[in-house]
């Protein structure tokens, strides 16, 4: 049986457009359908925004490679439609046991929050994560939504003509010229659009290599994640054993710097290491082999005129913590509703530079955290070493050490602190986690869940307060979404809306993000907010 | 926040030494610095606050004449 990941899911198809007289112009083009430039396009165009996704490939993500998926992102693919087939089909997990040497030192419970529609996180293998968005892109397509996916179809050349990009695309039957008013490049780490360009991107190499495979087994291990710090099987090193759906395994085994990489990756050489972690006797096929390296680094700007950076191609971190995939999707999440308004006349150009600002700071966040947990489990010094060894030492007796054991900082949501787009907090007593510019967190109302309620629009949340049904600004339309405390028998809405204050008004943006916040409905300041979040003061 | 103390504060300031030096007694090089790397961590927690581990490394960083 072929895999998923071997079948063309997009093949290509003449367009019309390589027979156009003069270049055809689209609203976005995208380059790169991997899980961020697939998100992009969908939450395009169910908005209504044309997308054409160009890829040089037509089959999804080749290997497993990201497989753990936070729960924000999940939450994104909510609002895109397609984050049901995703939990549906993940494995979920919230246990973890941490080994030194030939030892278990402590296991951890991830205790997600109650309260929440969806897990903290599923592990999916990426091209699980692909196939649902092309599906969900597909189904957009056939109920009449303006995107298209156009497989092997390879971008040669990029031309900043100002108020457009000129792109000229190689295809099967020959080359054709394709204009964009706006372009978002998707196209990961390596992304030829970046290079075209002459664009930097500077950071930190670390000089590592891990051996990923992935193995199909019938093994009683339980959904757990397990990491190993200096173990029997792999002196020195680390290692890390994680499910995935259908029975596959993943394995991660640092090899260190000095490597030589295609012996290492011949399944001789494989199997025996994995027989010395697994145990002689478990039967195991291997599905996926891979050595990557890494680095910790991202473009100076992810905005340049008309060409907008999103996922891997803007920012790169070690993969210790999930943060490459789900940060990539609150990239476009950010962006979207942001260009959606500027293609539409209802904010200015300048709306996306704060696109800029915000996903900078989130990328700069998760460098940081990635960059902190690739030093703990890959020390660069003696002294490193013998700290992070200390702590596990002392992790296996001592709770107060458990929090410093950095196995990788699993990937949360960044709040955007300090973003041109918010407005000063004023609801007194309001919690700190829903400040302006965080991420609104779930809760449950009624049948259902808050988050579902909220997104694609600018939307006015009262709690215990009065305000209009709607309100109209600069062409901005605020639905208001009214709710009460007692609308949640479980506390949470009011724990994570009220905090201490007796009734709130939210502003929040179309990605779920705080922009501002009081305790009553002021009409001047909210109209102030709404024209600050749109870039308009 | 509480400052970092630099003043005299141990009462059996011998006892204290002896205590650190009797710790280490008969341990390779390797497990004396596993030791004192697990002392500071204890120390670290037990202090609880960064501003004053900050004010100690600085201490510590700048008492001796750079190597």
């Amino acid at each position: 049986m072929n895999k998923i990941f071997e079948i063309p899911l997009y093949p290509y198809t003449r367009s019309p457009d390589q027979d156009a007289q003069t270049p055809a112009r689209r609203k976005v083009v995208i380059v790169g359908a991997g899980p961020i430039g697939l998100a992009a396009a969908i939450d395009l165009a169910q908005q209504g925004i044309e997308a054409i996704v160009l890829d040089d490939n037509d089959k999804v993500s080749f290997g497993s490679r990201a497989i753990c998926f936070a729960k924000r992102p999940l939450e994104i693919l909510d609002r895109l439609g397609c984050g049901q087939e995703m939990v549906d089909k993940g494995v979920v997990w919230n246990l973890g046991k941490v080994f030194f040497g030939d030892r278990k030192v402590y296991e951890f419970n991830l205790l997600p929050e109650e309260g929440h529609q969806r897990p903290a996180f599923i592990n999916l293998q990426q091209y699980y994560f692909e196939e649902y968005l092309v599906n969900r892109a597909r189904a957009l397509e056939s109920e009449g939504a303006p995107i298209e996916l156009r497989g092997q179809n390879k971008v040669l050349k990029v031309t900043d003509r100002g108020d457009h990009t000129e792109l000229l695309i190689d295809t099967p039957e020959g080359q054709y010229t394709l204009e964009a008013d706006w372009l978002i490049a998707c196209d990961g780490a390596g992304s030829p659009i970046r290079a075209m360009m002459g664009l930097d991107f500077v950071g930190r190499v670390f000089e590592d290599n891990f051996l990923i495979a992935d193995v199909i087994m019938d093994a009683d291990f339980p959904t757990e994640r397990w990491f190993w710090f200096d173990p029997p099987f792999n002196k020195g090193q680390s290692a890390l054993l994680h499910k995935q759906p259908d029975g596959v395994w993943r394995i991660d085994l640092q090899l260190g710097w000095d490597i030589d990489k295609e012996e290492e990756k011949k399944p001789e050489n494989v199997i025996p290491r994995l027989k010395a972690m697994l145990g002689e006797d478990v039967k195991f096929d291997l599905e996926w082999v891979s050595i990557y390296t890494f680095q910790c680094r991202r473009m100076e700007k992810f905005r340049h005129n008309r060409v907008i950076f999103a996922g891997d191609s803007a920012h790169q971190v070690s993969p210790f913590g999930a943060r490459g995939a789900n940060s990539g999707l609150q990239d476009t999440d950010n962006l979207v509703w942001k260009l959606k308004m500027v293609i539409d006349g209802t904010a200015p150009d300048s709306l996306l530079d704060s696109y800029d600002a915000e996903r900078v700071h989130g990328a700069d966040e998760n460098i940081l955290n990635s960059s902190r947990s690739t030093d703990f489990i890959t020390p660069k010094s003696e002294t490193s070493r013998i700290f992070r060894d200390a702590v596990l030492d002392l992790s296996e007796k001592y709770e107060f050490a458990r929090p410093l054991v950095n196995s990788g900082r699993l990937s949360v949501p960044c709040t955007y602190d300090g973003s041109p787009l918010n407005t000063p907090d004023a609801l007194p007593g309001g919690p700190a986690r829903t400040r302006p510019g965080a991420p609104c967190p779930d809760a449950p109302l009624g049948n259902g869940f808050l988050l579902g309620d909220l997104g694609d629009r600018f939307t006015l949340l009262t709690i215990d307060a009065e305000a209009p049904d709607t309100l109209d600004e600069s062409g901005i339309t605020v639905i208001r979404l009214a709710l009460s405390g007692a609308d949640d028998a479980t506390g949470a809405l009011a724990a994570r809306y009220l905090g201490d204050a007796k009734s709130a008004v939210y502003l929040i943006r179309p990605d779920q993000h705080v922009a501002a916040r009081w305790d009553s409905f002021d009409e001047t300041a909210t109209r102030a907010a709404i024209r600050r979040a749109t870039g308009q003061e | 926040m509480a400052d970092l103390i630099l003043k005299p504060n141990l009462a059996q300031a011998d006892d204290v030494y002896a205590d650190l030096l009797a710790a280490h007694e008969g341990l390779s090089k390797e497990d004396s610095d596993a030791l004192n790397a697990r002392l500071i961590l204890i120390l670290a927690n037990h202090i609880g606050d960064r501003a004053v581990l900050r004010a100690a490394l600085d201490a510590a960083r700048t008492a001796a004449p750079a190597g």
